[in-house]
Parts: C-alpha cells; sequence; structure tokens
C-alpha cells in the first residue's frame, strides 16, 4: 500500500451532531445526540442493536432527516442538504457494489458524477484500488469477488472522491471472522494515512476498542459515554458501559464512604461519589487472580469449568457463598473442573451497579 | 422521509430505491386502471340491456342467480359439472403424483432437483396447441381403454398445471428446509409414514393450497384441449351459450372472474399468513 | 426401536436389501411415467406426424409445407402479433410496476392489484373474447358510446375485430397483467444500497435510474419481454372465441388442419405446423433462460 498525494484529502474536516433528535413512528432512534469530531479522527458509534448508532450515521450522511439539532460538517450545518451535496464517502454493511459494472467502473463512478475527464478518472480509481490492495482484480465483477474483497473495493470507491467525512456502516459484519480482524486492520491504517475524518459504526466491542481514536457508547438513542478506548475500558462510568466493553464479573457488595466492600477487601470505586448501600461491584476477568490460601484477602472456591483461548485461559469458580467469577490467567496453570482454589481481586478501581 | 439527491418533489422511502412522485404513481395507476376498467364496465353494461326495448334492467342477472334458465341451458349446468370434476380430479392427480416426487427428491435425490425443474417447466414452452395435435392418438386409445368420459381430460391438464402446481411447492418447500426437519424426526424415531403426515405435511400446507387454487383457477379456464378432444366443459359450453344468448355468456364470465379474484385474495391470505408464522 | 439413521436411503424404514430394488428412485417413477405418456410421448407425436403423410410413410413434403406462403403469412402474423402486444404490455406492465414502488406489500391496492393481475394473466381466452366484443364489438359500449356520442364509427372501414388486428387489444389485456406479475419481483430486488451509495458518490436520481437501474433491469426486462411474446405466440382460446373460420394465426391454422381431413392438399400438416411452433417457442425459451442467468447472477 502506497501513500499517494492523489488520494490524500483536501483538508480533513470536523465534524458535530447538535442535538440531533430522529423519531421513527413511535419511537425516538435519536434523542437529542450531540458529538464534535475533530479533523482526521477515528470515532467508532458503539452499542447494541436499536441503539441509534445506525440512524446516527444515516443522519449524517443525509439518508435519513433529522428532525431537530444541527448537523456540522466543516462548520456548515448540511441538515437541509441533500446526500449527494454533501462531499463524504460512505462503506456499507453489504450488497452495496453496482453488479453490472467491474470493480474498476465502480470506484470510477463518484468521479464521474464529479465530472471527472476519462484518462485522469482511470488514473485516480486504480490508484485507488492499489491502496486496497486490489489492482489487479479492477476488471472483476461484485459476484466474482470474496465479501472482503468487496468492501475493499466500496472502500476504494468511497475515498477516491477525497471526501471530507468516512462513514462507515458495520463494514465488517458481514464478513467472516479472520476476514474481519485482517480488514479492519487494514482500514484503520489507510484512514490513519489519509488523516481523514470517519465515523465507524459496530456491535463489535473488541472492534471498536481496535480501531478508534475515541469509542462512543450509545444506548436508547444517546450517548452513554465518550472516551479512549482505554478510558472506556478501565474507567467505565456506569453499568451498561462497563457490562457492554469487555466483560464483567458481577459480585455482591456494599459502598461504604466512598469505597466498595466486597468479602473482606476494600476497591475503591471509579465514582467515588457513588451512595452507600448494596451494589453489585462489576469487576474484570483479569482483575481476579489466584491466591495463596494464607494470602489475607484470599477466599476459597471450587473449579466449575476453563477455557483455553490461545495465549490466556479463562477459568470459571465459585466460591463459598455461591457467587461465581470468571478468572482470566496465563496458560502456565491448567485448573481442573473441581478443584479446590483460592482466588482475590487486585484491588483495581470498579464501577458498581444497583444490587 | 426527504433528504435523497436531486428532485424536491421525489420522497424517497427509508429503504432507499428512489419512488415515484405522488403525480406520476396515481397517475400511471390511474389511467391504466381505468382502461382496464372499460371492458369490465362494458360487461356489465351488456348484461344489463333489455334488448330492442333499450334500457336497463337486472332480469338476465335473476334469472341466472335464481336458476331460473330453461331446459336449453342443461348444457351449461352438464358443463359447469364437468368442469368442476376435472378440477378436482386435476388436484388429486397433482397431490398424488407431483408432491410426494418433489418430496423424493428434495429428500433422496438431490442430483434429481434440475431435471424435475425442467420437467415441471417445460409445458410453458410447449403450447397447448401443439400439445393436443399429439394427444388426439393418446386420447383415442383412452377412449378405447377407459370410455370417453370427461374426467380422463384430467391427465392431460395435469401437465398444464404443473409449472404453476410444482412452483408453489417448491417455494413452500425451499421456505421449510425439509432435510433438516426430517432428519431431526428420524433422529427422533418416526417412522416414514409419521414424517411426512405429521411433521412434512403441515407445514406444507400454503404451498399445497396455492397450488391447488392456481390448479383450479387454469382448469376452470381452459379451452384449447377441451375443444379441439370434442369434450364438454365450461368454456367450450360458454361458446356454444354465447350464439344463442350471448347475455348468459358475458353474466357466466363476470360471475367467474369475481370468483377467481376471491380465489386469489385467498391465496395470497394464506400465503401471508405462513410466512408470518414461519419467521 | 433401533437407532434409525437418518440417511437411510430406503423409505418406510426398510432393511438394505439390493440397492436396486429399494432405491428411491422408484418414487419418481410414477410421475416420470405420468411425464412421459402425457408430455413427451404427445409432443413427439404432434412433431413426428409433421414428417409422415396420410399412409404413414416418412416424407418430408409437410415440412415443405412450411414454405408456402399462407403458411408463411401464418407466422408472420403470429409473430407480429405477439411482438406488438409483447411490447406494449411490457413497457405498459413497467410502467405500473415502477408507480408500485414503495407501496407496502401487504397493503390492500398492492394485493389486489396482484390478485387482479393473476386472474387477468390467466384469464380464460374465451371469455377474454366476450368482454371485448361486448366492449368494441358491434354493439359493444364503447362502438355504441363512439358514434353516438362523437359520430365516430370504428367500423366504417370493415369489421377488424374479428381479424387479427382486433386481436391486439384483447391479447394487451393479458399481457400488461402478466407482465406485472412477472417483472415485480425485479423491481422488487433492486437493492436499497445502490441507490443509497449512488446518491452519497454524488449521483441524482436521475443519474441512478440512468447508470444503474435501467442497466440492473435491462435483463430482467428483456426477458419478461421474450416470456410475454412466447405467451402471446402460444395464445389459442381468444383467437378461437372470436373467428370461427380464421386462419390468420398459426395456431388456428392448427385448428383448421386437425378439423379438416387436409389442408393445402396435404394431411398431417399439423404436426408440421406444430413443429414450427416449437421451433420458435424453443428460440425464444432459450434466449430467455439466458437472460435470466445473467438477471439472478447480479441479484445474488
Amino acid at each position: 500500500m502506497t501513500s499517494t498525494t492523489n488520494t490524500a484529502p483536501r483538508v480533513a474536516a470536523p465534524v458535530a451532531f447538535v442535538d440531533v433528535v430522529k423519531r421513527f413512528a413511535g419511537t425516538t432512534a435519536l434523542d437529542g445526540i450531540s458529538l464534535a469530531l475533530e479533523p482526521g479522527e477515528l470515532v467508532a458509534l458503539l452499542g447494541p442493536s436499536g441503539c441509534g448508532k445506525t440512524t446516527a450515521l444515516r443522519v449524517l450522511a443525509g439518508l435519513e432527516r433529522a428532525d431537530e439539532g444541527h448537523i456540522l460538517i466543516d462548520g456548515v450545518d448540511v441538515i437541509g442538504t441533500p446526500t449527494n451535496k454533501r462531499d463524504i464517502g460512505m462503506v456499507f454493511q453489504s450488497y452495496s457494489l453496482f453488479p453490472h459494472l467491474t470493480s474498476l467502473q465502480n470506484v470510477e463512478f463518484g468521479l464521474r458524477m464529479r465530472g471527472v475527464a476519462t484518462v485522469d478518472r482511470r488514473r485516480r480509481a486504480a490508484e485507488a484500488l492499489e491502496l486496497v490492495g486490489l489492482d489487479h482484480h479492477g476488471g472483476r465483477y461484485a459476484h466474482q469477488l470474496s465479501g472482503g474483497q468487496q468492501q475493499r473495493v466500496a472502500l476504494a470507491r468511497a475515498l477516491v472522491t477525497r471526501p471530507r467525512v468516512l462513514l462507515l456502516d458495520e463494514p465488517l459484519s458481514a464478513l467472516d471472522a479472520k476476514v474481519r480482524v485482517q480488514l479492519r486492520e487494514q482500514i484503520r491504517g489507510i484512514q490513519t494515512e489519509l488523516g481523514i475524518t470517519t465515523v465507524f459504526v459496530t456491535h463489535d466491542q473488541e472492534e471498536a476498542l481496535a480501531v478508534a481514536d475515541r469509542v462512543a457508547v450509545m444506548r436508547s438513542g444517546r450517548i452513554e459515554q465518550i472516551g479512549t478506548p482505554e478510558e472506556l475500558y478501565a474507567r467505565p462510568e456506569s453499568a451498561f458501559v462497563a457490562d457492554f466493553v469487555g466483560l464483567s464479573n458481577r459480585v455482591p457488595g456494599r459502598v461504604v464512604d466512598g469505597i466498595v466492600v466486597v468479602g473482606a477487601q476494600r476497591l475503591p470505586l471509579i465514582d467515588p461519589s457513588t451512595p452507600a448501600g448494596d451494589v453489585a461491584a462489576l469487576v474484570r476477568p483479569e482483575d481476579v487472580v489466584f491466591a495463596a490460601a494464607d494470602d489475607a484477602d484470599a477466599r476459597p472456591a471450587v473449579v466449575l469449568a476453563t477455557s483455553f483461548l490461545g495465549s490466556l485461559r479463562r477459568t470459571r469458580v465459585r466460591l463459598d457463598d455461591g457467587v461465581e467469577l470468571a478468572v482470566q490467567h496465563g496458560v502456565g496453570r491448567h485448573p481442573v473442573p473441581g478443584e479446590a482454589v483460592h482466588v482475590r481481586l487486585t484491588g483495581q478501581p470498579v464501577a458498581v451497579a444497583r444490587a | 422521509m426527504t433528504g435523497m439527491p436531486g428532485a424536491g418533489t421525489r420522497a424517497v422511502t427509508g429503504t432507499g430505491i428512489p419512488t415515484p412522485g405522488r403525480l406520476t404513481r396515481w397517475g400511471i395507476l390511474g389511467i391504466i386502471g381505468l382502461i382496464f376498467a372499460v371492458p369490465i364496465v362494458a360487461m356489465v353494461e351488456f348484461t344489463l340491456r333489455r334488448g330492442l326495448v333499450g334500457g336497463y334492467d337486472f332480469s338476465r342477472w335473476i334469472t341466472v342467480l335464481t336458476f331460473n334458465l330453461g331446459p336449453e341451458y342443461r348444457v351449461l349446468g352438464t358443463a359447469i359439472g364437468n368442469s368442476l370434476v376435472l378440477a378436482a380430479a386435476t388436484v388429486v392427480l397433482m397431490l398424488v403424483l407431483l408432491v410426494p416426487t418433489m418430496i423424493v427428491v428434495q429428500l433422496k435425490l438431490p442430483k434429481l432437483r434440475r431435471v424435475l425443474e425442467f420437467v415441471c417447466l417445460l409445458p410453458i414452452s410447449i403450447p397447448a396447441i401443439v400439445l393436443v395435435v399429439g394427444l388426439a392418438p393418446v386420447y383415442g386409445v383412452i377412449s378405447r381403454a377407459a370410455g370417453s368420459g370427461v374426467w380422463t381430460l384430467a391427465l392431460a391438464y395435469g401437465i398444464l398445471v404443473l409449472p404453476f402446481a410444482y412452483r408453489a411447492v417448491q417455494s413452500n418447500l425451499d421456505a421449510i428446509d425439509v432435510t433438516t426437519l426430517t432428519e431431526a424426526a428420524r433422529s427422533l424415531g418416526a417412522s416414514w409414514p409419521v414424517v411426512i403426515a405429521r411433521v412434512l405435511l403441515p407445514n406444507l400446507r400454503s404451498g399445497l393450497l396455492a397450488g391447488a387454487f392456481i390448479s383450479v383457477a387454469v382448469v376452470l379456464g381452459e379451452f384449447t384441449i377441451a375443444s379441439l378432444l370434442n369434450r364438454q366443459n365450461l368454456q367450450t359450453a360458454l361458446v356454444i351459450v354465447q350464439k344463442d344468448d350471448p347475455f348468459i355468456a358475458v353474466i357466466v364470465t363476470l360471475l367467474s372472474l369475481l370468483v377467481a379474484v376471491a380465489l386469489l385474495l385467498v391465496i395470497g391470505a394464506i400465503g401471508r399468513g405462513t410466512t408470518r408464522r414461519t419467521s | 426401536m433401533a437407532t434409525v439413521d437418518p440417511r437411510d436411503s430406503a423409505p418406510r424404514g426398510s432393511t438394505r436389501t439390493a440397492g436396486l430394488i429399494s432405491s428411491p428412485v422408484w418414487g419418481v417413477v410414477p410421475f416420470a411415467l405420468y411425464v412421459l405418456l402425457f408430455l413427451a410421448l404427445p409432443t413427439g407425436i404432434a412433431l413426428g406426424t409433421g414428417f409422415v403423410d396420410g399412409d404413414g410413410a416418412f416424407t418430408l413434403d409437410n415440412a415443405a409445407a412450411l414454405a408456402d406462403p399462407f403458411v408463411i403469412s401464418g407466422f408472420t402474423t403470429s409473430i407480429m402479433l405477439s411482438a406488438v402486444t409483447a411490447i406494449i404490455g411490457a413497457v405498459l406492465g413497467a410502467l405500473v410496476c415502477y408507480a408500485l414502488i414503495g407501496m407496502r406489500s401487504e397493503g390492500a391496492l398492492r394485493s389486489g392489484i396482484d390478485a387482479v393481475s393473476g386472474v387477468l394473466a390467466q384469464f380464460g381466452g374465451v371469455m377474454l373474447a366476450f368482454a371485448f366484443v361486448a366492449t368494441i364489438g358491434i354493439q359493444g359500449f364503447i362502438t355504441v358510446l363512439l358514434r353516438d356520442q362523437f359520430g365516430i364509427d370504428i367500423f366504417a372501414d370493415g369489421v377488424w375485430l374479428y381479424e387479427s388486428p382486433g386481436l391486439v387489444l384483447p391479447y394487451i389485456y393479458f399481457q400488461v397483467p402478466l407482465m406485472i406479475i412477472i417483472f415485480m419481483p425485479a423491481l422488487e430486488a433492486l437493492k436499497p444500497q445502490w441507490a443509497e451509495a449512488s446518491a452519497t458518490l454524488g449521483g441524482t436520481t436521475a443519474t441512478f435510474w440512468w447508470r444503474i437501474g435501467f442497466p440492473v433491469l435491462a435483463p430482467s426486462f428483456l426477458g419478461s419481454l421474450l416470456l410475454l411474446f412466447a405467451n402471446a405466440f402460444s395464445s389459442y382460446a381468444t383467437a378461437a372465441a372470436l373467428t370461427s373460420q380464421g386462419q390468420s394465426i398459426v395456431p388456428l391454422q392448427i385448428r383448421a388442419a386437425l378439423t379438416s381431413e387436409t389442408l393445402l392438399g396435404r394431411e398431417n400438416l399439423a404436426g408440421a405446423l406444430a413443429l414450427g411452433m416449437i421451433v420458435v417457442m424453443a428460440i425464444v425459451m432459450s434466449l430467455y433462460a439466458l437472460l435470466q442467468r445473467r438477471a439472478s447472477r447480479w441479484q445474488r
């Protein structure tokens, strides 16, 4: 993949949602969301089905019309601008390549709409295909390409016109697991190289954390939390985010004076202002470790089952009070179902949910 | 929902393909609808005429609907009976011959699927008028063997309805994944008769019904083979009746149209009911 | 009960005896016999009699009759009639399908149009003839209307309803509904992503239809056109009901050949005419199959 100045965007544009509301018959898909993207930044919209992430993207694209609020691209409100005048590039989940055109002709399409001369058009389209590594597939039709290849052509097609914003609507969801990982790295690489402001919609939290500069977790038409992947993972601000991003154990405990008491251990809270009371503390599996029997914080437990995940193991244990925990550990230890062990928490700050 | 490119009046469905503007849509449907309504209106008007006296009344309709027709119309009564018998016989033929074959092919002989499809769709390419040239000698033999009762026509009609019955049943078969259902039933201990009767047939109801209705419609409207093999069915009788009393012929035509539309609306409703259940 | 192997090839759970005897192939034999007797055999006979003279000897005489001007005119009229009504039916039908885009397929209008189209497409040819006699026959509704209200006598130059031009209007009456039935799925197969992608790339509604919609629909449209042609070409009942003695199109010529001992001085002319019809149908349906394959490739 070579970087060419011809496919560099003119100027990376800032993008903003300002109090955008979108209603469909009976439901509110977007409940006044506001989000600002820096030029060149990749923000992932993450959430379960129905949370509004795709609607937000489509409103940005102009495929749906917002009921209230503003969409700013490069400082200009484009709410009233039709899709074809917004100068965006979009990659859909599937089936978006025109079936009667070759890959090259597909990629040329946007240039043709802009009246680019034939020679230039061919050249730029060929360069775009080269950027995604499909320069020898220009003559192939969509039905002759694999799913991953089709999405790469779709990406080339979206980028060749040097749009101000790139929109990706779950581009990898329809692909096989292995292809998904390869392609997301390629997309991220190209996006960084070109420096194009990008919105990436996905329901796969691993994907979001892997590619994004910032992630916005959405739920029921609102943004629950926005932050870098590290922030979201280590300091989830709500039980929903803690649960949705990464795995969480739920351990009963009690909040007292800004800390939470779990078993014999006292853990710091991510949000010290949490009111006192009974809660379920959300503990990451990697924050639960096997301990020696004589460790002060250790609790006895019984191994239920264990899974080998290649570079690590996840073992499920049951404490003496019935609470089940997932323990993430190295592959050096191979627990056996029924084995008696001891576990303790590492003491990382936790989020809590109502008990 | 607006927001799509270009023309301001063009609304776009939430799903993308640009829909026609309101004026275009209703203009086209209105004009073509009007054109197609004319013959129906003409037929109704025709049946209401009072003949030489001029003016309109319902007298002919009343005669028909109260079965007050004279003995000279007996041929029509017999013919309708014939057509109904033929329709029933054809449907039975399809159920007994076509459906088991389709199930066997789907389950056991998947390689024959293409062949079966080709054979069943072949009658579309072979006009009835061509078929009847070769059916005449065949029916000569049949008449000697089984008499020249009108029910023997059902054997030829089975071929005519093959494409329609096949398509209706096959789309149902495709939708219910016969293989998996059968394997599940067999692994739970069901014998073959049980599998067919209790697992497959109940799930094929909509396809079978649709196929049956379409077959009935085709049989009731069939003229070519009946006429050239010198048998009496609804359509051939109508031609005869029309020469003496065109009004009755047109009234029967209108009634058939009504029944057929009702039939198809019912099929449509059944089809929708099933897809909701299986999804 | 012993464990049952679902891949047991014998129906009714019988033991695995000689593979041939219990092979499922027997399940299709009755159907195969039926098709052989009532489809293959009659077709073969129909084509075969074209090569046999009155005494049963092989002859190319009947086939040669296909070059007779009478027969040629029959085929020409048939083909012209089929082509004209196919084109008109295809265009009007496609327009109706376009007008129906975006309407809920469960809605009253769509269901109604589906049912009515289904009926009219299969409408017995005889009843169609009656309908048109009632409309533009000598005492037909429109004829009388035009004569009394506008002073126009459409039959001033002779009654054309009972000759081949008179078949155009009735044929269109079943061609358009047939087109609606077979073309609507093609329109519905247009993926919304194509329109949306076209928009994001800067295209207007017009460019979408011109560059994407029409090209993608072309194979289906042409295929449907061919199907309409085949439908009109094979049609017999309407013409038979309207013209008791006519012989202007091939199906009517076959009728004449079947009901009279000799036609054109030849027996078994019906077989030769049938052969001619099969040849035309074979060409049309092969082209149709080819187009269908192209269309389905793009609809995947």
